[in-house]
Order: structure tokens, then sequence, then C-alpha cells
């Protein structure tokens, strides 16, 4: 347990990277429409977290509330994998560094993480406006530098994580939106099988097996953000892998 | 054949399967209907349900590249588990190259599949824990909505599993169809499922399995070091590498394959695209067998096939003699500049009634051929002893052409003032020996040709033998005026062995 609390305290914190960041809300055009036709979303204000959970932020989590512990996890909220890259159930361990996002975490593992300090995932939309953003401008979706950059990502094999907020800072003031993990939102599951944008008239087994991606996607050529939708499409709230991690959120009135 | 079951009400092939991701799904439902004579002739012509599994499971043997499974050596459906893992990792694509592929079992094309029409086929797709990205299957070999993608879209970490019946036999080409589906087929996935004939496949002596496949990469062809992919060069459909089995070495040198002079080789080949069709060749043989799109029918005494992307040929041929052969798309510049080669190599005897290697190598000079023809005539004129004054004018005339002329004229009239004439030229009619003497020699200094003062240079022409030289100056000297007996080569000959050879000359 010593072990543990040094990491917990070893876990960089800084002005920079600690607390939320908060974002105007406003109208967009997001990649995948509201409904036939509603192409604009609107976003109400809200506080993005300006990194990932961290593993040390997370075991503290699972010390807090030990229901969360991978050896006592209930199987109907964490796969087999759960957070498997942790030495023990206590001690994350050097597969897993206190500032590297803590992956292989389920949704309602994530979702509990956030109310328990009092704040929740992200909505899509909301991960999806923030992340629209690159260092200068709010929304760099048609540079195809930046496409290109999300693209890089992708292309390279999956290996440990590095360290939350040590890349580029957008102009939001939040980190690692690319380029270091996928990250859970609170409706996940919605951007597939129940929204409205797969009402049609289309097969649904046929959207699902494209990804949803090629019949509702607006933005056909913004493909970064089509393969991160399809990564959510292919998940269930119990499910783990090695490169999913997650941030939360609060509303804009928040603190 | 009675113990065939055989659906011979209406069974619907969804027009689904072929149906990309474009969301403009024509539905063309096709009909697909046992008719009941020629059936019993051609039973596997069409699709069939050969009725439930029989016997325990049974586990397919998958194969990597460039090897084929061995056959079913069933005579009835069985129930065929295919457990198929999906891994993302880097490997060569060309030296000193890497690239991050997304593979089926590790290889770029996937596992090689053999299953037995009317098998059902319980199919496990397994995404590797280390995968960055979820993916599914879409087999062509598989009638049902997606041909299994729906029902196989898997996350990092985790399997799924569906179950199809293989009721059409053919070589398929399954897939990727994870969006964006292009990026997915474009990094390597796809590979080929065989669905042998109910009375199995001819045997032959040797099989293998070859894939051609388009690459995009954002660095030059064989620029070194990682290369990641570029999605603008793939929708611009502008490939960097057209390759067979996912490598430019793949095929080559040490991992050429390989055959025996007597055998008969069957290619199982496939296209996996994303966009390019393949006009496959086998340079030096001919396909006597080719069961193109992978269905069917075959067509024999084949040059070239085409194959479409997320099509299949199945290509059978003999070798006779021994020998490198090399696979080729014959949209050639994607061979020699974009990687699209393949070896097969046969080892055995030579056989020089079928192919005899090399028997001459000789200058071959093209149009000038038929310009020298009269000095071919003058020369075999020559040695029977029976050349006239006229074959060796014509011959000589021929000569001249493109030796002397260039300085001398067509006419003969030279250059005023540069090169003297030869038309009704005094000092030439005056001395054949000297004539001679300056062709062999060449001239250089003042001379006075028709009272007129010329001072150049002629370079020697030695590399002209006796007989040319006795054809040029007969020609000369029986032309545009002038009037002489043949120059003989003997002539020739003694003059050249009278005077000292020019240092440096030319020979």
């Amino acid at each position: 347990m010593l072990a543990a609390g040094l990491l917990a305290l070893s876990a960089g914190s800084s002005a920079a990277t600690d607390g939320y960041a908060a974002i105007d809300g406003g109208t967009f055009r997001s990649v995948l429409p509201a409904g036939p036709g509603i192409e604009q979303v609107d976003v109400a204000p809200f506080r993005l977290a300006k990194t990932p959970v961290t593993n040390a932020q997370f075991l503290a989590f699972v010390q807090k509330h030990p229901q969360w512990r991978r050896d006592r996890v209930a199987g109907l909220f964490a796969d087999q994998s759960y957070l498997q890259s942790w030495a023990n159930p206590v001690v994350p361990g050097a597969g897993a560094p206190a500032d590297a996002p803590v992956v292989q975490v389920s949704w309602f593992a994530a979702s509990a993480y956030c109310e328990s300090v009092e704040a929740r995932l992200p909505t899509w939309y909301e991960w999806e406006y923030a992340a629209a953003a690159d260092e200068t401008r709010t929304d760099a979706r048609s540079d195809p530098a930046f496409r290109a950059r999300m693209l890089s990502w992708y292309a390279r094999t999956a290996d440990t994580p590095a360290a939350v907020g040590k890349g580029p800072v957008n102009a939001y003031g939040v980190f690692d939106l690319h380029a270091l993990v996928w990250e859970w939102v609170s409706d996940f599951n919605a951007l597939m099988v129940s929204t409205d944008s797969r009402d049609q008239g289309e097969d649904p087994d046929l959207l699902k097996f494209c990804g949803a991606g090629a019949i509702t996607m607006q933005d056909k050529e913004n493909y970064a953000v089509l393969m991160r939708i399809a990564m959510l499409s292919s998940l269930q709230g119990a499910y783990t892998t090695a490169n999913l991690g997650f941030r939360c959120a609060r509303d804009g009135d928040e603190p | 054949m009675s113990k065939l079951y055989r659906h011979l009400a209406l069974s619907l092939l969804c027009a689904a399967l072929l149906a990309g991701c474009g969301g403009t799904e024509t539905d063309t439902a096709q009909v697909k209907i046992a008719a009941a004579g020629p059936s019993e002739q051609h039973p596997a012509a069409i699709g069939g349900d050969f009725g439930p599994p029989q016997g325990e499971p049974v586990h397919a043997v998958l194969t990597s590249p460039p090897n084929v499974p061995p056959p079913t050596g069933r005579d009835h459906p069985a129930k065929v588990i295919v457990e198929l893992e999906v891994i993302e990792q880097e490997m060569e694509i060309s030296e000193g190259v890497k690239y991050t592929f997304w593979t089926f079992g590790g290889t770029v094309p996937g596992s090689f599949i053999r299953v037995r029409q009317g098998d059902t086929v319980e199919f496990h797709l397994k995404n590797n824990p280390s995968s960055k990205m979820p993916h599914n299957i879409d087999l062509h070999g598989v009638t049902g909505p997606g041909g299994g993608a729906a029902s196989s879209f898997t996350a990092p970490g985790h399997a799924s599993q569906f179950t199809f019946k293989a009721l059409n036999q053919g070589l398929y080409i399954y897939h990727c169809a994870t969006a964006p589906v292009g990026m997915h087929i474009a990094n390597g996935m796809y590979g080929l499922i065989l669905v042998e004939p109910p009375e199995g496949m001819q045997p032959v002596d040797k099989e293998y399995y070859v894939v051609q496949g388009d690459f995009y990469t954002v660095g030059k062809y064989r620029e070194k070091g990682l290369q990641p992919f570029d999605m603008q060069k793939a929708i611009d459909e502008n490939p960097t590498y057209v390759l067979f089995n996912g490598s430019e070495g793949a095929l080559v040198g040490n991992h050429a394959i390989k055959a025996n002079v007597g055998e008969t080789v069957r290619l199982y080949v496939g296209n996996g695209g994303p966009n390019l069709v393949s006009s496959f060749h086998v340079i030096g043989e001919i396909f006597d067998r080719v069961r193109y799109e992978g269905g069917t029918h075959y067509q024999e005494n084949v040059q070239t096939t085409l194959i479409p992307a997320g099509g299949a040929a199945i290509t059978e041929f003999h070798v006779d003699v021994p020998g490198s052969y090399v696979l080729v798309d014959h949209s050639i510049f994607r061979a020699f500049n974009k990687g699209a080669l393949a070896i097969l190599k046969v080892d055995g005897p030579e056989d020089k009634t079928i192919y005899s290697g090399k028997e001459v190598d000789s200058v071959y000079l093209g149009d000038k051929a038929a310009d020298l023809a009269a000095v071919t005539v003058a020369t075999e004129a020559a040695a029977s002893g029976e050349m006239t004054l006229e074959q060796q004018i014509k011959a000589g005339a021929a000569l001249y052409n493109g030796t002397c002329s260039v300085c001398h004229q067509d006419n003969g009239a030279g250059l005023p003032d540069v090169f003297p004439p030869l038309a009704g030229s005094d000092f030439l009619m005056a001395d054949p020996k000297r004539a001679i003497g300056i062709v062999l020699n060449g001239l250089s200094g003042p001379v006075t040709v028709n009272g007129v003062s010329f001072n150049s240079v002629m370079p020697p022409m030695s590399q002209l033998n006796d007989d040319e030289v006795a054809n040029i100056l007969t020609f000369v000297m029986n032309s545009w005026g002038n009037k002489a007996t043949a120059v003989s080569a003997a002539d020739v000959s003694a003059v050249r062995s009278n005077t000292q050879r020019t240092e440096g000359a030319a020979h």
C-alpha cells in the first residue's frame, strides 16, 4: 500500500494538465448527423478533463472503491482482460506507468470513476467538438495535415501508451485527444445502434458492418474520426482493450 | 448422387453478399434453380445444400502463403471449424522498408482456408489483444448479408463466431470490411477460401497460393524506413507498390515457388485490391486451363487472365522446360516499377525439342538490312566467281550510302572548297590504285581536282573489307558520268598489303 501511495503521489501534477478545461458550447457540423437532414449539432458549454485518467488516478479509485478491483469486479461490468496490464489488483507496476493513461477499463468502470469524482463521461458530440481543435484553431478538421497526424497514429502498431500531458495542447487547453489512446464516451453504443442517424430505412446489419460510416457520415473525408467511431461501435459496455482509456467531463455550470 | 439432398426450391442469394459500403445496393436478387436434368450431369455447377453436417466436427487446416492446405478428402458434408486471428504488425514491404500490416493470421494474404461444398463452417474470428483496431471478415464464399461482416465485427482482444453453409463451390476472396473498408484492405486484410466441388479438385503435382494487392505509402517506392499509409494516394488509385503476397521479396530468391519438369502446377490466384484489376500472366508459360473468376467454367490455352479486385482465378499449367518463370501483372509498369513480380523456379532436364535456348546470336541491322541486300548478292556472286559489273555497282552503291556520301554527297559532287567531287573527277580516274590507297589509308593535305585545290582530311576507311572497297570504287568509277573497268577485291588486297597501316586507324 505504501508503494501504491507513492505512485499516486508521483502522478504528474501541474496547473497545465490538472483539472478541466472550460469549453464554450456552440453549433458545429458533426461527422455523424443527428438525424436525416439535421446537419448541425448543438453542444452546450461543458468542461473536459485536460488529460485522460492515469493509472495512478485509477489506482486511487480502486483503493477507495474495491468493488472495482480486477479481482472483485462483477463479470457483468468488466471482461476478463480488465486491468490485466497491472502487476496485481492494487499495483499497476512497470507495465502500467503511473503517469500513463489507464487502459483495459470497461465503460462501466470508467463511468463509475467519473461519478466518484463528481463528473461524467463526455458525450460523443462533446468529445468530437473538443477534438476538432488543433493547437491554434478550434476547428482544424479541414486541414489535411491535421487529418494526416491522426492517421499516422493509426498506422503504428499498438504499444504501451506514453505519459499523459506530453503531447501538444489544443486551443481549448486539452491534451491527448489524438494519438495516445481511444477514449470511452458516454453514448458510445448509441452511435450505431439506436440513434436516429441510422433510422433511414437501411438494413441495420449493413449499417453495422460498415461501421455506420459510409452511409451516415457527412464528412466522408474525415477517415480518422470515422475509424474512431468504428472502434467505439465495436465495443460493449463490459469490453476492455489495450488501447482504450477515458477522461471525464462536467457540465459547463459546474466548477 | 442419390444421397445428395438438394433444395430444389428457389433459394435466394441476397445481393448484399457483394454489396460494399456504398449504400446504393442494387437489389438484384438472384434466383437459383437447380434444373433437374442438367444438374444430374453437372451437380457441382450450381449452389447446393447437401444436408446437415455428418460425423465429428473437423478443424480446418489453415496455411500461410504460398502454401495450400491438403484436399479435404471427404465425400460428405461436415462441420468445419475455422479459427482465424487478426494481427496488426510491422513487416517488410520491400528491402529496408517497413509497413504496418493488418493481417488475417499474421501474413499477407491471410491464411488459406479450404472446405468442401456443402460444409457447415463455424467461423471464429479473434482480434489479437495488441490490436488497435476493430476488424471483421466478409467472405465472398458466404451466402448471407455482408458475407459475415456484421456477425464478425470484433473489438481488440475479443472474438466472434458465426456459422455459414458453403453452398457454392469456387475460389473466393475474403477481406475485412470495417470502415474505412479500403484502408483495411490496403493494409493487407484479405485472403482466399477454396470451396472444393463435392468430387474434390483434380489432383495436380503442385498447388500454390498467390494474391496480388496494391499498397499506398507516404514515401516513394523503396524509400527506406517505416512508411505510413497514404489515404490520398489510395483515393487517387495511385499505388506505391503492387505486390504478390504482400512483399517485394515474398516469392523471389529463396522464397520462389518451385516445380519440376513434367509436373502440373495449379496456382490459386486472388486479387485483394483494394483498387487495381490484375492482368495476371506467367512469362514463358501458357495456362492450359483457367477457371476464370474462380468459378466453375474454364478457358483453355490462356496467356493472360484478368482478375478483378475482390476476385480470383484458378490457373493450371504443365511445366515442360526448366528455368525461372516470372509471375507478373502484365500491366507491366506495375511489375518492373512497383514490385508485381514473383518467380516460379522449374528444375529438371532440358528439352531442346520444345525450347532450344539461344541458337544464334548475330547483329541485326534493321532497315539497313534491306539496303544491303545488294551487298549480300555481290558477296555470294564473288564467292562463286560469277559476279557481274552490274552486281558490283549495286553493292557499291549501297555501301557508298552512309559511308562516303556524308562528305562526297549522294550525287558525288562533293562540297565546294571542302570535299572534292568524285563525279567527273580527273584525280580519281587517273589512278585506280591511288584511289584504293586513299580509301584504305585516308588522305590529308592539298590536292588538285579538276583544277581546283582542296586541303582537308579524309579518315582511313580501313574498316571496309577488300570486297567492300572494290565494290565502292567500282560504283564511284562507273557513276555520274565516270566510266572504268571493275575494281576487284584482289586489287584492293594487293594495295592493302603494300601499304603501311596508318597509326590509330579505325579497324
